[in-house]
């Protein structure tokens, strides 16, 4: 790709995310400062900061990459990643703001008085972290292979480094304006290429999305294979291709059916029947389950609420996030769906998660607009890896700066950065076939099984005890982490095994919730003394002063 | 008995053990609650500029008053108010879930066994694309504003119970 472009902006944002980083630095002086921002952001700052850090290479890229691939079946993603915010609202925010708790295992020591607890809780928010982090590092390794030709560890390398320097360097305080920027960068990188396609689809004359006889070529493509799939040309014949094999299509011909994509018009087009499609619509509801639910309990999610001053901001913090982040996700969409205009090959070469990278150029030509249009939306993209990195290392190295290292220096934090981003790093390094939205919705499904129901109810409900919680997270999250690694390392499964472990909220959140609330009423005499104090202090009203 | 309430300079002998902060300003160490997390210490010789990170901070001294004191003394009093307000603060986010249930979980639920229903367009667009990919997130929205507004009135209503004077 001959884009010349790109680099610079790539190296742009980069730079911009250092100096903000290194404008924080000197303001940072003492550790609450260097992490909870010193409590003194402003909500606006605040709203903006946590849709910067939510909004993951899996938001930028990759929900366009589904849609191109599967159609209305995966719109769920955005709306279960935002949807994931109302359900941190209702239940959650306010509460966990006056709770004082900074981190998960905070919560757990503060609300049930155990330190097992609390270690359990650590090693869950390390794993969930380091599960988000590798598929961000990864999405950089592609983009930059993309779009500059690069090998594929130079991006995933970049952006460890300077995430991991400006981290153990600037602390959140920096980190806070740093992704409040991001998140406009980001808007911007995807909305205004997105009316410029729009404009170009116009003025193409509006050529259908789902035409009768399938997609076809626009014009002349060689398509490179990267996932080893079975090609239906349009007679009939059937071929399998493996990555690094050369296929060439002519203009105007039309777009081979590919295995495990959805082809044909109506899989594309229309949501899952009844009857027929039974597992899609398990799956289905799996996903809105682990989005809806597994948004709260994300680590670097729940950090950014002690920033806030008392309850009831936390609470306007988080409407503000949502309709953010909302009307972000209004954008990918539009970029999956002329995908299927004008970036058909990605469909065969399996590469769908470039869809939002190449269309610019592909929609527009390789002009001045096109290329601009494209340097901006790789911007935005790096904008996506270096913010969400950053927030998920934050709060690992936090957590393991207090939990396992044991002390809360300045210098811990700074160690336990190293720790927190290197070893992500070594694994995105060596497993590079991973799906970079299936991964990030694995995470949300390991958080929907494990924090959710702690922090549900640990909020609402007296009842819960130490046992209870540490039984429910042990065998609800237990469970989805190992249909994390089946899915991930195990061998391909089919038919309902496969969609049990790639999609599992929908069992395993049910067992959580089960399982923690029936051990709880089984050792009920071990439900802490104080949880009467500790719900004033959660429910009560900020303006009592309580 | 309408005795005259008039700010008293130290806390009544009854309150004594309710947690209280040292006064503000202190620019000293201070073991707060079990909360290690939040509770940071600063290496080498910064120690005087240590501060206090902890939820204390935005506590403020207050003057005793009757349903307070109930409150911060948990009597059975207290425990009821309390205990009414997380019913009701439940009660409101479980209404409003089960909108969000009905009107978003319904709807893979209603294109599986109603396909005609997927297959309708509006503007040149399927039903489900402009539901999902556009509807849902404004309605999230509008769901949210009103939790907060309603949330934000159940404790209004609960501090203003608290806070009448007693008679």
């Amino acid at each position: 790709m001959g884009n010349g472009l790109v680099v610079p902006a790539i190296v742009a944002v980069t730079l911009i995310t250092v100096g903000i980083g290194f404008y924080g630095l000197r303001l940072a002086r003492t550790t609450s400062d260097f992490l909870v921002a010193s409590r003194v952001v402003s909500p606006t700052w605040n709203a903006a900061a946590i849709g910067g850090e939510y909004l993951s290479a899996a938001s930028f890229l990759g929900v366009a990459g589904l849609v191109l691939k599967y159609g209305v079946d995966v719109l769920w993603y955005p709306v279960g990643f935002a949807a994931g915010y109302l359900a941190l609202l209702l239940f959650v925010a306010a509460p966990l703001r006056r709770s004082g708790a900074f981190t998960l295992p905070d919560f757990c020591e503060l609300r049930l008085g155990s330190r097992r607890l609390r270690t359990l809780a650590t090693i869950f928010v390390i794993f969930i972290g380091w599960l988000y982090l590798v598929p961000q590092l990864q999405g950089a390794g592609l983009t930059l292979a993309t779009l500059a030709g690069s090998p594929y560890p130079v991006g995933a390398l970049v952006v460890a480094v300077v995430v991991t320097a400006n981290v153990a360097l600037g602390g959140m305080r920096a980190i806070t304006f740093v992704q409040a920027f991001q998140y406009w960068l980001k808007l911007t990188a995807l909305a205004v290429p997105a009316i410029f396609l729009a404009l170009q689809w116009q003025a193409d004359g509006r050529p259908a999305v789902t035409p009768p006889e399938g997609p076809t070529f626009r014009t002349a493509t060689t398509v490179v294979v990267e996932h080893r799939a079975v090609l239906t040309l349009p007679d009939g014949q059937t071929r399998e291709v493996r990555p690094g094999d050369e296929l060439t299509f002519a203009a105007g011909e039309p777009v081979p059916e590919v295995s495990g994509v959805a082809n044909s018009t109506t899989d594309w087009l229309l949501p899952s029947a009844a009857g027929s499609d039974d597992r899609g619509l398990f799956a289905t509801y799996s996903l809105i389950l682990a989005t809806f639910l597994g948004t709260m309990g994300l680590p670097h999610v729940l950090v950014r609420f002690y920033t806030n001053p008392d309850g009831a901001s936390a609470r306007r913090t988080t409407l503000v996030v949502l309709a953010l982040v909302g009307g972000f996700y209004l954008f990918p969409t539009i970029y999956g769906v002329l995908g299927r205009i004008y970036t058909p090959q990605l469909l065969v070469s399996g590469h769908t998660d470039a869809v939002v990278v190449l269309l610019p150029e592909a929609a527009l030509g390789a002009g001045t607009t096109g290329r601009l249009l494209a340097a901006l939306v790789a911007a935005g993209a790096f904008a996506a890896f270096l913010s969400t990195s950053s927030g998920l290392l934050t709060s690992v190295a936090g957590v393991i700066s207090t939990d396992v290292l044991g002390h809360g220096s300045v210098r811990g934090f700074r160690l336990a950065t190293l720790i927190a981003g290197g070893v992500p790093l070594i694994l995105a390094l060596n497993v590079s076939g991973l799906d970079v939205s299936q991964v990030v919705g694995l995470a949300f499904a390991v958080a929907a099984s494990s924090f959710c129901p702690l922090l549900v109810l640990g909020i609402w409900w007296r009842g819960l005890t130490d046992a209870g919680a540490a039984a429910g997270i042990l065998v609800g999250g237990g469970a989805a982490v190992a249909a994390v690694l089946l899915t991930v390392l195990g061998p391909p499964l089919t038919g309902w095994p496969a969609t049990l472990t790639a999609q599992p909220a929908a069992w395993t959140v049910p067992l959580a919730f089960t399982v923690m609330i029936a051990a709880s009423l089984a050792t009920r005499r071990r439900a802490p003394a104080d949880v009467s104090r500790t719900m004033l202090r959660l429910h009560g009203p900020d303006t009592l002063r309580l | 008995m309408p005795a005259p309430r008039r700010p008293e300079p130290f806390p009544a002998a009854g309150e004594q053990h309710a947690p209280e902060p040292p006064p503000a300003g202190a620019e000293q160490r201070v073991p707060g609650p079990p909360l290690a997390g939040a509770e940071q210490r600063v290496s080498g010789p910064a120690r005087a500029r240590t501060r206090v990170v902890l939820a204390e901070v935005s506590r403020r001294q207050h003057r005793p008053g009757g349903a307070r004191t109930e409150l911060t003394q948990q009597t059975p009093v207290g425990e009821a108010l309390i205990h009414g307000l997380v019913r009701a603060q439940l009660a409101l986010a479980l209404q409003l879930s089960a909108v969000v249930l009905v009107g978003l979980g319904g709807l893979p639920w209603l294109f599986a066994v109603a396909p005609s229903v997927g297959r309708m367009t509006v503007f040149g667009v399927n039903l489900p694309w402009l539901l999902l990919g556009v509807l849902s997130f404004p309605f999230l929205v509008a769901v949210g504003w009103t939790y907060v507004r309603l949330a934000e009135r159940n404790e209004q209503d609960f501090t203003d119970l608290v806070q009448r004077p007693e008679r």
